[in-house]
């Protein structure tokens, strides 16, 4: 016999109150089914734009012409590290373009997948954590652009690279902790689509993007990284680009509020996830 | 052994909530700002089950049955874990798979064999046992030719056989099935019960959720039956479709609505009673082919509007027959607020055999839009249509006749000739 989890023999179906359970042997049974899921998103999703993967480079590519000319050409802005400032400014678009698509999929991703919610059972979790691993296949897209981008300036990358896959990891905890609240307020307060834009306009400006960190006080430093993509942007540059120590606490402080909203986003997420059915 | 158990099972839900309450954060902020002035008030809830307690053994075939909206479908997606119970709880031996439609998740841009995966993997298949599978289910789905052509380019037909395919091949211990057997043409329908009857001789334990009272008898032993939300009977087959059927369920033949300010409807009109008659105008929840089938619908019309009654027939596989209005003219004017009782009659000789369900309504025409329902009770009222005696479309004919109507028709015929070619094709007519 097959299918379906390695779940104890006998079940007991009931009210589980406010108990929150994290199933996480539930959640690796189910592995299969988030693999379709974001192969499907990702297949569709390049099915049907003329020009498919091209997006993941012409959003960040462009973004980084526009805002070298307004700013840099036009307002002076400085980088740091001393790099030509379209690589400053295109090192943190890119996760930083990682980081919106992940929110604006996964805000709406409980609600769009509707009918397997009420028709299906399998750990609703996989939905908004299918969602974050999706736009990485784009990451990895545009990422190629940053090696072409290497080339043309004739620069060798540092050994500072190491630290990559880690400033990754940790805007996808970041952006796993976000999308895990507004997909489960989205069934609940259809506002969030709305509001997505929003917001990530304004995180967008409170995010060290187009200037660097060290152009603020070493105090205004500290509340910046208050702001989990503060260390997120700021660590990804530094393994791209850095020279010298890396910025640890900013980092720590960070992470810190990225795993404190991914905790704080699994809470909810799994006290609310049992009503999704009925609300949708 | 007990392959599921259910305790007290209950379900509850605030009134609006089943469906979509797309409340926004305004409407919550709303509420609450209310709650603060006027102190807590009661939401309406209602309970779609209710202390529901029954045991299934390993290897049994369990049908439910029940009106429309008598919880059936709750009990289903509780002990698939879609929903949550609100009291009691039930005991699950074995791993389920739920089919409570057909084609979850399917994908119109994909391919036929790209969705094979997808909706497999959706209802718990392993990657591995799907592609051990695969040959198999698109055998059954007879679409071969058309793997790799996106699901949006099949006939509708296409894309439910395929479905259905991926569906029959699902194994697991326990299988929970809705009414998806109503779909696809007879010759595929007759496949799918024959792969469900497989089912049940494996040795699997069948949870089974149909309208059609002929397949839950061939298929179950043993049914339970539901109304409102509680379980009322339980035991053989025909036993407990005899109590569905005819039983103290009160008729449903006849609905009445006594509470003026609860009875369904809206704010322009609001139905009072529904009643299936016969040609004298008794109520009469078991009629003859040969008899005329008359629907009354008395309903109050609280501002003055141009609305119309409605009907529509649904059979017992949830197929629609036909929808009506009442199309007199007077229903084309404003019309003054009062009581109104209105009857369609359905002619003899139209209907077939078997139980037939009324949605009934009152409409008012938007122009250029849908019609606007003030009022509208899904499965309203049940009958029964059954064959007794006389000259029916049956003629000699003495096997089951299908489909949803049974005219009898006006039939001419003539011998025209020897059976040579030059004998005429056409009938004569008087013109000719």
């Amino acid at each position: 016999m097959s299918s379906v989890s390695a779940t104890p023999r006998v079940r007991r179906i009931q009210p589980s109150r406010r108990r929150v359970r994290l199933d996480l042997r539930e959640l690796w049974a189910y592995r299969e089914l988030l693999f379709f899921l974001i192969w499907r998103d990702v297949k569709v999703k390049y099915k049907q734009t003329a020009f498919g993967a091209a997006w993941a480079i012409i959003v960040p590519l462009v973004s980084t012409v526009v805002f070298t000319l307004v700013l840099h050409r036009g307002l002076h802005l400085k980088p740091e590290y001393k790099v030509p400032y379209p690589l400053f400014v295109f090192t943190a678009m890119l996760p930083w373009t990682y980081f919106t698509a992940c929110l604006s999929a996964s805000s709406t991703s409980i609600v769009g997948n509707q009918s397997l919610i009420t028709k299906v059972f399998f750990p609703r979790l996989i939905i908004p954590l299918g969602s974050v691993v999706a736009p990485v296949i784009d990451f990895l897209c545009a990422f190629t652009v940053l090696v072409g981008m290497f080339l043309w300036y004739g620069r060798t990358p540092h050994w500072h690279a190491i630290g990559i896959p880690f400033f990754l990891g940790m805007a996808l905890l970041t952006a796993f902790g976000v999308g895990l609240w507004l997909s489960a307020l989205n069934v609940r307060y259809r506002d969030v689509p709305y509001a997505v834009p929003f917001l990530t306009t304004i995180w967008f400006f409170v995010t060290p993007i187009l200037w660097g960190i060290t152009a603020v006080k070493p105090r205004t430093q500290t509340l910046l990284a208050l702001n989990p993509m503060t260390g997120v942007i700021d660590g990804f540059r530094w393994a791209v680009l850095g020279k010298g120590l890396p910025h640890y606490g900013i980092y720590l402080e960070s992470l810190g509020i990225g795993l404190a909203i991914t905790l704080s986003g699994l809470w909810y997420f799994k006290r609310v996830e049992r009503y999704f059915a009925d609300l949708i | 052994m007990f392959a599921v158990r259910a305790h007290d099972l209950g379900k509850q839900y605030r009134l609006g909530e089943q469906h979509s309450a797309i409340d926004t954060l305004r409407d919550h902020l709303a509420h609450g700002l209310r709650t603060l002035v006027r102190g807590r008030t009661k939401r309406e809830t209602i309970w779609a089950l209710r202390d529901v307690s029954f045991e299934v053994s390993e290897g049994e075939v369990l049908g439910i049955i029940g009106r429309n909206g008598a919880g059936k479908t709750t009990l289903l997606r509780l002990l698939s874990r879609i929903t949550e119970p609100t009291a009691g709880y039930a005991d699950i031996r074995g791993r389920v798979g739920s089919l409570l439609e057909v084609g979850t998740g399917f994908h119109a841009e994909l391919t036929g064999r790209e969705n094979i995966f997808l909706n497999g993997a959706i209802l718990g298949m392993r990657r591995a046992e799907i592609a051990r599978k695969f040959d198999e289910i698109v055998d059954f789905a007879g679409i071969e030719k058309f793997l790799d052509t996106p699901v949006k380019r099949y006939s509708s037909g296409m894309t439910v056989r395929l479905a259905f395919s991926v569906a029959a091949h699902l194994e697991p211990e326990i299988l929970l099935v809705d009414e998806v057997l109503a779909v696809g043409d007879a010759e595929f329908q007759k496949r799918c019960l024959g792969k469900m009857e497989s089912y049940g001789q494996s040795g699997r334990t069948v949870l089974f959720v149909s309208h059609s009272m002929p397949t839950m008898a061939r298929l179950c032993p043993r049914l339970i039956l539901l109304d409102s939300g509680r379980l009322i009977e339980d035991g053989p087959a025909e036993h407990v479709i005899g109590r569905y059927l005819h039983g103290d369920l009160g008729t449903s033949a006849h609905r009445v609505w006594r509470d003026a300010t609860a009875a369904p409807g809206d704010d322009w009109a609001r139905l009072r009673s529904a009643r299936v008659v016969d040609a004298g105008g008794a109520v009469a929840d078991v009629l003859d082919v040969s008899e005329p089938v008359g629907i009354e619908i008395a309903f109050d019309l609280l501002r003055r509007e141009a609305v119309f009654p409605w009907i529509d027939v649904v059979d017992e596989g949830g197929a629609l027959v036909f929808s009506a209005l009442d199309t007199n003219p007077v229903w084309s004017e404003p019309r003054e607020p009062g009581r109104y009782v209105a009857t369609a009659w359905i002619p003899e000789h139209l209907l077939n055999e078997g139980t037939l369900h009324v949605t009934v309504s009152v409409k008012s025409a938007l122009l250029g839009r849908k019609p606007w329902r003030h009022a509208e009770v899904e499965s309203a009222l049940t009958f029964q249509v059954v064959e007794r005696a006389g000259p029916t479309a049956r003629g000699e004919f003495s096997g089951r006749i299908s489909g949803p109507v049974r005219p009898l028709l006006r039939w001419t015929s003539e011998a025209v000739g020897a059976q040579e070619e030059d004998a005429p094709l056409l009938a004569r007519r008087p013109s000719d």
